[in-house]
């Protein structure tokens, strides 16, 4: 009775302190895009066919925006209402925008992603079950390789070659994938009750399951959660030059012209993602471990 | 060996996993489906409106060209002024009043008919001063209404508050809007019309069945069902596409992908000559500019301005940068706009001693292989342009090791847009700058924002008051001679001098004219490429696509 | 392993003794402009073929390996360190620290860090010089990259927080950042070494990205970074494959580092 109470109350607490962060993450956002230089600047000014009250005009035009918190209230209150404000750069209503394109993001990414995860584990595993040199430069340079092309370029190199854009993601982050995972892999088959466990005669599958993943574990799970984050951070170049109407390709055009309310929505939107998959690593983890459950009430005061 | 098994097993398990990885890419690659009759190239940017009184961006006018109609049309290839949605036109004697005949019959792409109701409610609307647009602008060059005299439903005429140069070919611009459709901007007088929008990206444009063009043999224009815009900033991506089939035209090209292009494909690669674009630097001569006294002073002295234009060498920018597409520039007209160039004028030849000379005259002096001023500052400024132009950059390094033989320490800054516009036009905190002119106007009346020492488009020194220089002066009083009269000899006088000037001063050091390049596939019948834009589908309702040579690709 | 150490070695070595001879095997300069032959193929005077503006590509790669190769480590350096404190020290301080961090961590992540790189441009004087350019910009690389790492360290050094070992040390007596330093630190090794090691590529290509905001090292310097931004013209790369060296030498710098510390990375 006493663990569903506390644990009802922590995932509340927890969804509250998404929100605040999320909440927070968009004034910070806006306040960023508000405070740099050039967005009062359109390059429309440099028109010469444009007179001076059209210019004047032109400058003011983002006056309602200057005052950061009032733009960011009045966000807010309208998103209370569903409408999340309209977009400079597209000209429509940003929730639109957001509703036709999260699918192409969310199916790029993930797949992407997933692609990752099997490249990476299998290098890692592959070096870490067969030791021997080979498969650890093997792992090395290729994962090296790809970490080295920039994005741009592979991205390209997917549009030269016809092949998905999720391809180009997955190859993007599976070299950060895998040096993690190679590295708490090896430590984790560093530790002496793996020797102990060989010593014992057990099998690899078995040292693999019981004894080396349990530590690894939570690492990796950890490291799923920020993976999230990289692939969407990889879908910007990747939609942009692999044309797919996705969110990746409309953060690129708010950025490029100071779109203040789509970029707002759009940190919004990528910090509950991010807090979400973090947390949601670190929810994992919690459940995960036995030994804590054993503890009692020391590890809920100390968690 | 349990290792071994172990990996076998997992082996196993992703096999499968890997091949289906390996069929996928194989097989998913871009279906080519094409409908006869589509033609497909790409805007570099988002369009930003479809309202075609307040278009301005490149990507707008694009669409704008293809689904609005106007009543006067510049034929892109001759350069003359022709009738298009008017038979016949008559400017007054005072150059203040313009009567239009316009053709019978026509209606819009909805059906609803056109008259003269329509050219009132289109001219009333663009000459609004709260509609700040370009094209309204253009038109409004002094204060006072604009009246409309609906003569006949055929029959229109329009008085201005003052006489206005070169009146006639502004109408090219004014795409005529509905006054009574229902469907507002969307009924079209063009050959096309806007069928759907995805923003970011495409446009995708249907041909018009109420367009009333027809060809010689009374086919209803245009050939094309529709035209298909996609919405690509990168010319890498843009280039693949083109060699691959998906596009069949690059409206305008680099020269880099146009020679990569020209050694396997030549006869898609198009270089129409000269184009009226021209990139040039300036410095910044703004008074209250947060940029050190004696860099003012520098960039302030004609001496100096006219010894950095000597000491580039522009024929080395044109061969290096842009492979020979491109020339020399000599002022702010380009030799293409054959009436306006003042042809007595040269481009600054490359002479670094001479450049010398003339800054020693000014107190400079050497030592030590790098330039000081007469105060002992060593001479080192910034120049700042715009990242995402590769050639633009290419020219600013060139133009640093040229200067660097001078023992001037240049600095080359790219940035983003907004932040280079906030610098250059706001803030003023910028010592030297690069950018380009894509001109669009043949007549220099479209230029007066920049010579006028009171616009903002006064680069080197917007907003004056009253002018700080007696050549500024000079050039205000040349500026507005022009634009009084209708007399194109007289207007060519002024404007000529306004070169010479130019040239004397050099607040703009105009490097070079690039060509106009282009590459349009070979299933693209009747296309024929100018220099003014658009420069490759100005004819688009004539253009025709070969399906078979197409299929093949 | 031992051979393919010994030449990861040799590699390091050479690679870096070829940068800092770079003014004898490249006499040429990396700025100096042979204009009669731009985008050239290799040659006897030019190894490695021109650039677009003329400038000699080997003389390119030997100086922007000193300048890459030097700062992107120092840089990636940085964002370690900050990922351990962040990170490792939240994680092993555990409570209500370890949530406000984990939270700080996932915001930093998410939010669009463009428009402060674009504010600090704004910030700096346009005539900076090109030395001080360079150091700016790996020190904001170094600045902004740590938080991916850090929410790994985080969980890292919270399992281990609770660990066998490290209560036995308490129990031992040993506490605060001596036990942290001793003996939660070095176990965090792993994630820090990846960290570092996917940090040092990963700048080196930020810092060219950061050209188009003004930041990044200021023309007529090299980077490896702008060096393998040639790769965006890949069309002609086929034509062209010596615009691959730097990203194949790139490859295997990278890889001989990594073979040559692996050991260091696993043990504790």
């Amino acid at each position: 009775m006493l663990m569903r109470k506390t644990l009802l109350w922590k995932i509340l607490r927890h969804l509250g302190a998404i929100a605040a962060l999320v909440l927070l993450g968009g004034l910070l956002s806006a306040t960023l895009v508000r405070l740099a230089p050039g967005f009062d600047a359109d390059e429309r000014e440099l028109d010469p066919s444009l007179n001076a009250e059209s210019v004047r005009a032109l400058r003011q035009s983002r006056a309602a925006e200057h005052n950061v918190l009032s733009f960011y209230a009045g966000y807010l209150r309208g998103a209370l209402h569903g409408d999340l404000g309209t977009s400079h750069a597209l000209g429509q209503p940003v929730q639109t925008l957001l509703r036709e394109r999260w699918p192409v993001t969310v199916r790029v990414a993930g797949i992407g992603l997933l692609l990752a995860w099997l490249l990476a584990s299998t290098l890692a595993f592959t070096a870490c079950l067969w030791r021997r040199s080979a498969y650890e430069i093997l792992g090395t340079t290729v994962s090296g390789a790809f970490l080295c092309i920039p994005a741009a370029v592979l991205a390209l190199l997917s549009v030269i070659l016809n092949a998905p854009g999720y391809l180009a993601i997955a190859l993007i982050v599976f070299p950060r994938i895998y040096r993690y995972s190679h590295n708490v892999l090896a430590k984790a088959y560093t530790l002496p009750h793996i020797t102990a466990a060989r010593a014992r005669g057990l099998g690899e599958a078995r040292i693999l399951a019981w004894h080396v993943l349990p530590v690894a574990g939570p690492q990796m799970i950890a490291l799923a959660g920020i993976t999230v984050s990289i692939a969407l951070g990889a879908t910007i170049p990747v939609e942009a030059l692999c044309g797919l109407p996705g969110i990746g390709q409309l953060a690129w055009q708010a950025a490029l012209s100071r779109d203040l309310p789509l970029l707002v929505n759009l940190t919004v939107l990528v910090t509950l993602v991010t807090l979400l998959a973090n947390s949601g690593a670190d929810v994992m983890n919690y459940m995960l471990r036995p030994q804590e459950a054993k503890r009692g009430p020391e590890e809920i005061n100390a968690a | 060996m349990t290792g071994r098994r172990a990996f076998l097993r997992l082996l196993f398990c992703f096999a499968p996993l890997c091949l289906a990885l390996v069929f996928l890419t194989l097989t998913s690659g871009a279906a080519f489906s094409q409908s006869g009759g589509e033609l497909r190239f790409c805007l570099r940017s988002e369009p930003k409106t479809f309202d075609p009184l307040l278009v301005d961006d490149d990507s707008s006018l694009s669409i704008r060209y293809l689904t609005g109609g106007v009543l006067l049309r510049v034929n892109r290839h001759t350069q003359d002024l022709e009738p298009e949605l008017a038979e016949s036109w008559k400017v007054s004697d005072d150059g203040k009043q313009i009567t239009f005949k316009l053709r019978r019959g026509i209606t819009f792409s909805d059906g609803s008919p056109f008259s003269s109701e329509d050219v009132a409610f289109t001219i009333q609307r663009l000459m609004d001063p709260a509609l700040h647009s370009s094209t309204g602008d253009a038109f409004r060059s002094s204060s006072g209404a604009v009246s409309t005299k609906i003569i006949a439903p055929d029959q229109i005429s329009i008085t201005f508050p003052a006489p206005l140069a070169g009146l006639e070919r502004l109408f090219d611009q004014v795409a005529i809007m509905s006054a009574h459709s229902p469907k507002k901007e969307a009924a079209v007088l063009g050959p096309f019309m806007v069928a759907e929008y995805k923003a970011g990206s495409s446009v995708l444009l249907r041909r018009n069945p109420n367009y009333w063009k027809k060809d010689s043999q009374g086919r209803r224009l245009p050939y094309l069902d529709s035209i298909r815009l996609d919405i690509q900033s990168n010319r890498d991506v843009e280039m693949l596409r083109f060699k691959r089939g998906e596009l069949d035209l690059i409206n305008v090209i680099d020269s880099d992908y146009f020679d990569r292009l020209a050694a396997t494909s030549p006869q898609l690669a198009h270089d129409a000559g000269p184009s009226l674009d021209s990139d040039f630097m300036w410095f910044n001569q703004v008074a209250s500019a947060p940029i050190p006294e004696y860099k003012r002073a520098w960039f302030r002295s004609t001496n100096f301005r006219r010894a950095i234009s000597q000491a580039i060498n522009r024929e080395d920018l044109s061969r290096v940068v842009f492979n020979g597409h491109a020339q020399p520039a000599v002022g702010p007209v380009s030799p293409a706009n054959k009436f306006w160039f003042n042809n007595k004028l040269k481009a600054e030849p490359y002479r670094p001693a001479a450049a010398l000379q003339r800054l020693q005259a000014d107190g400079f002096h050497l030592q030590n292989g790098a330039l000081f001023d007469k105060g002992g500052n060593p001479v080192e400024f910034s120049i700042v342009t715009n990242a995402g132009s590769k050639p633009r950059e290419r020219m600013a390094v060139m133009v640093q090791e040229d200067l660097g033989k001078l023992g001037i320490k240049v600095n080359v800054v790219t940035l983003d847009f907004p932040s280079l516009i906030e610098r250059i036009s706001q803030k003023f905190n910028y010592e030297a700058a690069m950018l380009g002119f894509r001109n669009v106007d043949l007549d220099p009346n479209g230029q007066m924002n920049i010579w006028l020492s009171s616009a903002e488009d006064h680069a080197w020194n917007p907003q004056q008051k009253s002018p700080e220089t007696a050549w500024e002066a000079e050039i205000d009083r040349l500026m507005r001679a022009q634009a009084s009269t209708a007399d194109p000899k007289k207007r060519k006088e002024s404007f000529d001098r306004v070169q010479e000037i130019a040239a004397e001063q050099a607040p703009f050091i105009y490097l070079v004219n690039q060509n106009a390049l282009s590459a349009i596939s070979s299933a693209v019948q009747g296309a024929n490429p100018g220099i003014l834009s658009p420069q490759t589908f100005w004819n688009a309702e004539r253009l025709t696509l070969n399906s078979t040579t197409r299929a093949s690709r | 392993m031992n051979a393919a150490r010994k030449l990861a070695c040799v590699v390091v070595l050479a690679v870096c003794a070829v940068s800092l001879a770079a003014n004898w095997l490249a006499p040429a300069g990396y700025a100096r402009q042979f204009r009669e032959a731009p985008s050239a193929p290799p040659s006897h005077q030019h190894l490695l073929g021109t650039d677009e503006v003329g400038r000699d590509r080997f003389a390119r790669i030997l100086y922007g390996t000193r300048i890459s190769l030097l700062l992107a480590p120092a840089a990636a350096f940085v964002s370690t360190v900050l990922a351990a404190l962040v990170g490792g020290l939240a994680g092993y301080v555990g409570g209500i620290w370890l949530r406000l961090a984990r939270g700080f961590t996932d915001l930093f992540l998410s939010l669009p860090w463009l428009f402060l790189l674009i504010t600090v441009r704004a910030l700096l004087p346009l005539n900076v010089s090109p030395l001080v350019s360079v150091l700016i910009t790996f020190l904001i690389l170094g600045l902004l990259g740590w938080a991916a790492s850090a929410r790994v360290l985080s969980t890292s050094a919270d399992a281990l927080r609770n660990s066998d070992f490290v209560l036995q040390a308490r129990a031992s007596g040993l506490h605060g950042p001596r036990l942290f330093f001793v003996h939660v630190l070095p176990n965090l090794k792993p994630v820090l070494y990846a960290q570092f090691w996917i940090s040092i590529p990963v700048f080196i290509l930020a810092e060219a990205n950061l050209g188009i905001l003004g930041l990044g090292v200021a023309e007529p310097l090299p980077s490896w970074g702008s060096l393998l931004r040639e790769l965006e013209g890949l069309i002609s790369f086929r034509e062209e494959p010596w615009r691959l060296v730097p990203l194949l030498l790139l490859i295997v710098v990278m890889t001989s580092f990594q073979l040559l510390l692996s050991n260091e990375e696993v043990t504790a």
